[in-house]
């Protein structure tokens, strides 16, 4: 058991526990756009699973988001609240869940870039000091490791397959490239729980990047060069897409508060 | 099936160790919705049994984060305890120890089989669980079989086809 936080540690923790909750949920809504619309019926179902396991992930946060926030307070928050009733200034979500999906090449490249970014992350962060985090963070894990072989199988298809499936992997990853920097980059929240919740985000980059560099080798792919890096979503500042996301998910709750199915 | 002796257990009176064998009997009465041949011990669903004074406390733990078949087993677990006289439960859920197959009984892995899903393959110490593996087809028993998707009809499976008979079948993944 940590010692219990004071009170700015614990709003500190109940952002890094919405950052991933929110990033967990935003990618698992966009894959969960493709059900009923994926190449073929095998495909359709694995990625709506992989859906499925980003989104139970994100309860998980949000749970323990919500009992953060409600502890000492008089009002109680629900993880529906949270991930509900927010507004798109308040998502912490790396940017690259919230993109719209593209093609089949553009959702597999954030998948791929993404999934390989949870796997890193979450192999440091079973050691988080904090227990439910690192529990969260186990159960993930092995959820997580699926996700990344059957990505990677994706990318090493299409960019070893035809001429057609290759440019636009090519053009895909050259798109969302820029969106990969914010992985490692932390932020106030992160940095300042580093010794008692947090990990040391920047170390897990040269892991992704072999990684990256090595699916990409058998695909017959080059990383890009380097480039300027997006950012701002783990800090509230998102592209104009979440809010049209948001929109469609949160519609319902907004227009009958209290709603259950 | 395992019993955990927790420290109510032990400096509770005999007769609830006995019990607390009763409530495991009626734990392994209750069956998985989506697998149904198998019981939440067969399947390691169930973790814990615990007596707080004239409250009972169940533990129970995801397959999957997203696994939606959670509340309703939790449902299921307090009618099968109250339709045997058991008034005050409360059901928890434990992520860690993160659920795992190499939880599953070894009954509950002939049921499965018995069933036309091929079960586990090798536990999950095993580095190479998630490289290529043979995997025997439920139905003819050959080893000739193939991969067709790594996501089945549910999250805890995969799609597999047999190359000899012929039939499509799924698998338990490890995890």
């Amino acid at each position: 058991m940590y010692s219990k936080p004071t009170n700015n540690a614990k709003n500190e923790l109940a952002d890094y526990t919405l950052f991933l909750a929110d990033s967990s949920l935003l990618m698992g809504h966009r894959l969960g756009e493709w059900t009923g619309h994926g190449p073929v019926i095998e495909q359709d179902i694995a990625i709506t699973n992989i859906a499925l396991d980003l989104i139970g992930q994100a309860r998980n946060f949000y749970q323990y988001a919500a009992e953060l926030i409600s502890d000492g307070n008089e009002t109680k928050t629900t993880e529906d609240d949270l991930a509900y009733l927010r507004d798109a200034n308040e998502f912490k979500n790396l940017l690259i869940a919230e993109l719209p999906n593209g093609d089949w090449a553009f959702t597999i490249t954030k998948l791929f870039f993404f999934s390989t970014w949870q796997f890193y992350f979450y192999q440091k962060l079973i050691n988080s000091k904090d227990e439910q985090v690192a529990a969260i963070a186990e159960k993930s894990l092995k959820e997580v490791t699926y996700h990344v072989r059957w990505s990677s199988d994706w990318i090493i298809r299409l960019g070893d397959g035809t001429d057609e499936s290759k440019k636009r992997l090519e053009k895909a990853i050259a798109a969302i490239w820029p969106y990969t920097g914010e992985m490692f980059t932390p932020a106030a929240f992160e940095d300042n729980l580093k010794d008692s919740v947090s990990i040391d985000v920047s170390g897990i980059k040269d892991d992704w990047l072999e990684k990256v560099q090595s699916v990409f080798a058998e695909a017959t792919l080059s990383v890009p060069e380097k480039m300027w890096w997006q950012s701002g979503g783990k800090n509230g500042v998102h592209t104009e897409h979440l809010g049209y996301i948001l929109a469609e998910m949160q519609f319902m709750q907004r227009a009958y508060p209290g709603l259950e199915w | 099936m395992k019993i955990k002796m927790t420290e109510q257990t032990i400096n509770s009176k005999p007769a609830a160790l006995s019990e607390i064998r009763e409530v495991w009997n009626i734990l392994s009465s209750v069956n998985d919705p989506e697998i149904p041949v198998l019981s939440i011990v067969d399947l390691g669903i169930a973790r814990e049994v615990k007596f707080h004074g004239e409250m009972l406390e169940v533990i129970i733990t995801p397959t999957y984060s997203g696994c939606p078949a959670m509340d309703f087993i939790a449902v299921n677990i307090k009618q099968a305890l109250s339709e045997k006289g058991f008034k005050n439960i409360k059901i928890t859920h434990q992520l860690s120890p993160a659920w795992t197959t190499d939880w599953m009984t070894d009954e509950g892995k002939q049921k499965l089989k018995a069933f036309g899903i091929a079960p586990p393959v090798s536990k999950t110490f095993d580095k190479n669980y998630l490289e290529t593996i043979e995997v025997e087809c439920p139905h003819c028993h050959s080893l000739n079989t193939k991969l067709i998707s790594q996501f089945g009809s549910t999250a805890c499976k995969a799609l597999y086809q047999c190359n000899d008979c012929g039939e499509p079948f799924d698998y338990f993944k490890c995890h």
